[in-house]
């Protein structure tokens, strides 16, 4: 038996989850895949309604892990099995190499002089990076990731001598026992490329709402200054594309829920850059429910905000301009218009991580890939993992997924 | 406080603009005595540079460790040691990394080292030192908690969170006003779908839920039961529950609260038509249903509100003009009143809680269109919607609602709803079909808008000096809410959190996971309580706010404004500290003019000796100016260190101290830091306001309303008061801070020198 969690996921849910099972004196393990923590919320500008900066929440969330040692947390980490039952879980856990070692060290002089551009994920291809990196400055573990496999001979020269990189580290495969386990796995963009409709990704200037954060944000590709992807030119009539994806059985057959907030914050963004500039969102319902009713009248009283109703039937690009032809039609009139905008984002759906990959034993998704029932077997599913859900939803299940994972181990 | 600190310089920190053995020499020559160990390391943060230190605290040579080199918020791994002080001095991103010439060039790695840099880093030396040999380690102090958890509201919400606090070992007191248990899901005939596929409403199963509390022998149901108050603090507090004709007091350690909802005011949907016979509020429509007294044929749900809200809040912008000159001229007369106030409780209901229950109204509008197909073959059911308030997964309820012939969506803009004849007449524009349209129906449904509980009524009741209710209620319309997003759980109260609809309108299937996650917070405060620490964000600190009461003038202003209500105080004024309340943060050290409350790893001594460890040149001219930069270190100190990573650089004349929260920062330390000739003080901290950002609620507010006392003082004593400015910086504003800096500095430089330079 074991009153140890394993908590799969080291974004919001994940670490809420973690850090609140390890403060009332539980074992925590976090396994995350990616090199960092913080997961999505680590790509975005700012947080609706708030508007203030996901950093900002996440360093508190660090300190904690740092003051806690009941929390490990295990990074380019994956599971690969799990084994036995509620209360005597093994679980193993296979760790790539990161190639730098503890112990923070500059390394942005090499980092200079290697030669590779890798085309940048995490910026969602806006721009390259070099083999060795951190995605962003409040990145945790503040530690380098190397990418052996993208250096050539002469990089890996470069390395030695530097006693903070190990070129030799090698793949490892650890066993936990856990009591628990919480899977807070979180989600992914909806892939534009399905959307031949909306571009299929192929229009330069037509970028998706994870972009926008990334082109917002003061770590991101163009240090937060919001420009068109083709020509760095800025934008001066902008349209938001909602429901990209989600609502439409050939798609997501649910609503994502946080799209049209994003929009509309992501508006913001561009109303604060830009004074002159225009923006048209295009909608079916605009759903702003609750407390965030006031975020959108506080938004859409900016007599340059505009909100349409309409579905969005194509959109292609205007050659030359490099601008964005849409075609609109318009749910009031039943009129098909076409409007041109130089810049286009599309609120893509959130699509759940486990979507389309092989989950292990004990976990049970349904046809989308969100995790459904499990409880009575030990295992937890918290935030979007479960559902489509905003930040705040987030932290409220990942809390009460710690609370349910303790309620496994504690026995009675 | 230490006798034995080990000072080690970590050089690849440090390189190539100073040596180790350099800033040593400077450290044994002024701290020979303090000091018995002095080392350096070609890189501290490796396994031998951690072995070194280890060694020497397994050898008793040190019972204190200063660590030069990175900065603090890195390497929290490898400087990880046990029963001994450990302080950082960030040398590496706040000193070398953003070392400009006072021109603001960068420093010539091949020439000579800087003067001005080896001040800094010598400087930055000595303020760790002091830190150090100001502080103690603190031994915390314990309460021997009760571990009862306290449930407020017998609904769905309060049930859920008792039997999860019972399956957790915890014993429970469940308080219910009325004399059934159930709330509103007893009341409702069945709820829409709470997991997959969501397709189909289904029976609540709330009879079940009530039995299985029963039933537990850790759950004390008291029924016709109300708190009449809540003294003390998490983990001891006395619950005076009435119960029927009678009264209990009750030991109890923390507060779910989950009093949910009452149906707003009927007032408020008049404009749409309320007062017919033909029309019903949505809760009115579901006990017709429960009740088996629902025979209409054609039922019309109208979810467009814009009836009531254009009229109400037309009114309330009417009363807002008219009101404010009244209220004006009644401030200065409360502020003269010397007699407390007795409280009273502002009514919080208003128009607004139709927006906020928008979600639930269409999901139940699409629930009871449902009951009227399923009560009637032929019955026929419309829903006139502005926007349909479906997010998330409900959208397949939504889509299987499409699917039935006898439901009728209908997009529109109601513009009226009348009787007409034997029916009811809603006229719409801007629908579908892109033409208005007139909908006749039996029946009108019209929401009913969630009021919270804590909009009527504080319902916590707290015997604290700063009232019985949660103080931010106003600024979510009556919601016992929080202010965060990442932290759904802060509030500031302490011990109390509140779930289910009492926070937010909101689903059973997310009541459920917010009574889990209540309940799990209200375990963790008992427990943190038991400990002797502090619960967010300052989880685990086992200091608390230590009083010199003999030196107390009774002013009452920590007691005012501590923001989590941790003070009370007597009869005289003398402040009452409840340590299982407080969250650290300091705001009772920066507030008190008499300086009489710390920390023992955080004190006014600390940070004013922090600040008497820089040198002011007695010339401006040939030494050149100083700046202290006071920095909130959850924010704007991380903000400073990723613009060090970035390339950024600022003054040579800067020092940085990093404080607790701007709340904190006592204005003896801006006195004496201009006493001492400093040139000017920058205070960096988060947003305030609405929105406000401050991890401790108030932080920056308070500092920012100090400043303006201070400015008199200083005004008095001849030093110009915009030497003193608080900025705003977020995390996130690292590209902007060093032109803040370097702006600032300028302005200061235009001002001259301090006039108190050379006393």
């Amino acid at each position: 038996m074991s009153k140890s969690i394993l908590v799969v996921g080291g974004g919001f849910s994940g670490i809420t989850a973690a850090l609140e099972a390890a403060e009332v004196g539980h074992e925590v393990f976090i396994v995350e895949k990616a090199p960092f923590l913080g997961g999505r919320v680590m790509q975005l500008n700012k947080y609706f309604p708030k508007l203030c900066p996901p950093s900002c929440g996440l360093e508190i969330q660090f300190q904690r892990i740092k003051n806690n040692k009941n929390v490990k947390f295990f990074t380019m980490a994956e599971v690969e099995s799990i084994s036995g039952s509620k209360g005597d879980f093994e679980v193993k856990i296979s760790i790539k190499p990161r190639y730098v070692g503890p112990g923070s060290v500059d390394l942005s002089e090499i980092i200079e002089k290697l030669s590779n551009n890798v085309t940048d994920e995490f910026e969602f291809k806006l721009c390259d990076r070099k083999a060795l990196y951190m995605d962003v400055p409040f990145a945790f573990p503040a530690r380098y990731v190397l990418e052996k496999e993208n250096c050539t001979d002469e990089d890996l020269k470069l390395f030695a001598g530097v006693d903070a990189i190990d070129l030799e580290e090698e793949e490892k495969v650890i066993t936990l026992n856990v009591g628990s386990i919480v899977y807070a796995t979180g989600w992914k963009p909806y892939d534009v490329t399905k959307l031949s409709n909306l571009g299929a990704g192929t229009v330069a200037n037509c970028i998706t709402n994870m972009q926008m954060e990334r082109l917002a944000a003061p770590s991101g590709p163009t240090s937060g200054q919001i420009v068109r992807p083709s020509d760095g030119a800025q934008p001066k009539n902008i349209g938001f594309v909602q429901c990209a994806g989600s609502r439409d059985e050939n798609h997501l057959n649910y609503c994502s829920y946080i799209c049209c907030m994003a929009s509309l914050k992501q508006a913001q963004y561009i109303r604060e850059q830009y004074p002159d500039a225009k923006v048209t969102v295009y909608y079916i319902d605009l759903r702003t429910p609750g407390r965030y009713d006031k975020f959108a009248k506080r938004i859409l009283s900016d007599d340059k905000i505009n909100a349409v109703k309409g579905k969005v039937a194509e959109v292609i690009e205007v050659s030359g301009s490099g601008n964005v032809l849409v075609t609109v039609e318009d749910a009031e009139t039943g009129i098909k218009a076409q409007n041109e905008h130089d810049l286009l984002v599309l609120a893509t759906g959130m699509q759940p991580s486990l979507a389309g990959v092989p989950v292990p034993t004990g976990v049970q998704v349904d046809d989308q890939g969100f995790i459904v029932g499990g409880e009575e077997q030990g295992i937890f599913a918290a935030g979007c993992a479960k559902q489509p859900l905003d930040v705040m939803k987030t932290a409220q299940s990942g809390t009460a997924t710690a609370l349910k994972a303790i309620q496994t181990v504690i026995g009675r | 406080m230490p006798e034995k600190i080990g000072v080690y310089f970590d050089q690849a920190s440090i390189s190539p603009f100073l040596k180790g053995e350099d800033l040593a020499e400077f450290v044994g020559k002024v701290f020979a005595n303090e000091c018995p160990v002095i080392k350096c390391h070609p890189r501290l943060n490796s396994e031998e540079g951690r072995k070194l230190i280890q060694e020497d605290i397994d050898a008793g040579n040190v019972d204190a460790v200063l660590i030069c080199g990175t900065s603090p918020r890195v390497d929290w791994d490898i400087f990880n040691f046990d029963n001994v002080m450990v302080e950082r001095v960030n040398l590496r991103e706040q000193c070398i990394k953003v070392f400009r010439n006072p021109d603001g060039s960068l420093p010539d790695p091949n020439g000579e080292v800087p003067e001005l840099l080896k001040i800094m880093a010598n400087e930055y030396v000595k303020m760790g030192l002091m830190k150090l040999t100001k502080g103690g380690l603190s031994e915390a102090q314990v309460i021997s908690s009760t571990k009862v958890v306290m449930v407020l509201g017998g609904g769905f919400t309060g049930l859920t969170a008792a039997l999860y606090a019972a399956k957790t070992n915890h014993d429970v007191i469940l308080v219910e006003k009325q004399d059934t248990l159930g709330g509103k899901a007893a009341g409702m005939y069945k709820t829409f779908p709470l997991a997959y596929p969501y397709l189909e409403a289904h029976e609540t199963g709330i009879e079940d839920l009530i039995a299985e509390v029963e039933s537990n022998s850790r759950i004390k149901v008291l029924k016709s039961a109300e708190l009449t108050t809540l003294e003390g603090a998490p983990g001891e507090y006395t619950a005076n529950i009435k119960v029927g004709s009678g009264s209990e007091e009750l030991p109890v350690g923390a507060v779910v609260l989950a009093t949910g909802w009452v149906p707003q005011d009927t007032k408020y949907v008049e404009p749409m038509g309320y007062g017919s016979s033909k029309v019903v509020t949505a809760a009115e429509f579901e006990a017709m249903v429960k009740g088996g007294t629902m025979d209409a044929e054609s039922v019309a749900f109208v979810l467009d509100t814009r009836l009531s809200e254009e009229q109400f809040a037309a009114e309330e912008a009417a009363v807002a003009e008219g009101g404010e000159e009244v209220e004006e001229a009644k401030a200065p007369a409360a502020a003269e009143g010397e007699e407390e106030p007795s409280f009273v409780y502002e009514d919080m209901e208003s128009y607004k809680h139709l927006p906020y229950s928008s979600e639930l109204s269409s999901l139940v509008a699409l629930k009871q269109a449902n009951y009227v197909r399923e009560k009637n073959e032929d019955g026929i059911a419309y829903i006139i919607y502005d926007h349909m308030m479906v997010p998330g997964v409900n959208e397949r309820y939504y889509r299987a609602a499409q699917d039935d012939p006898g439901i009728m969506l209908t997009k529109g803009t109601v513009t009226s709803i009348k009787e007409e004849g034997s029916s009811m007449v809603i006229a719409a524009s801007n629908t579908l079909l892109g033409e208005n349209i007139e909908i006749q129906a039996d029946l009108v449904v019209v929401p009913t808008g969630m009021v919270p509980t804590t909009a009527h009524d504080p319902t916590i009741n707290l015997v604290y000096r700063q009232g019985p209710a949660f103080p931010d209620l106003k600024q979510f319309d009556g919601y016992a809410d929080s202010n965060y997003i990442c932290f759904p759980y802060e509030t500031r109260r302490t011990g109390v959190y509140a779930a289910g609809c009492v926070r937010q309108p909101m689903t059973m299937g997310l009541a459920k996971e917010d009574a889990a996650g209540a309940v799990l917070k209200a375990i963790q405060c008992i427990n943190s309580a038991n400990h002797g620490v502090a619960v967010h964000p300052r989880s685990g600190d086992n200091s608390y706010p230590i009083f010199n009461f003999m030196r107390c003038t009774q002013c009452k202003r920590c007691t005012e404004e501590c923001p989590f209500g941790a003070l009370d105080d007597d009869e005289k004024g003398t402040p009452k500290p409840n340590p299982s309340r407080c969250r650290r943060c300091g705001t009772c050290m920066g507030a008190c003019p008499e300086r009489v409350i710390g920390f023992d790893n955080y004190n006014i001594d600390m940070v004013g000796s922090m600040i008497k460890q820089v040198d002011v040149p007695d010339d401006m001219e040939v030494g050149g100016p100083r700046f202290i930069v006071l920095a909130c270190e959850n924010d704007a100190y991380p903000a400073l260190d990723m613009a060090a990573m970035r390339g950024k650089g600022w003054s040579p004349y800067v020092r940085v101290v990093p404080v607790r929260c701007l709340g904190s920062v006592n204005t003896i330390w801006i006195a004496d830091a201009m006493s001492k000739g400093i040139d000017g003080v920058l205070l960096l901290g988060c947003k305030y306001g609405e929105d406000y950002q401050c991890h401790f609620m108030k932080g920056s507010e308070l500092c920012d309303r100090r400043m303006e006392n201070v400015a008199d003082s200083l005004k008095r004593l001849g030093v110009e008061p915009e030497r003193v400015v608080q900025s705003e910086l977020a995390i996130d504003d690292y590209d902007k801070v060093s032109d803040l800096i370097d702006t600032f500095v300028n302005d200061m430089i235009k001002i001259g020198p301090n006039p108190f330079k050379g006393y």
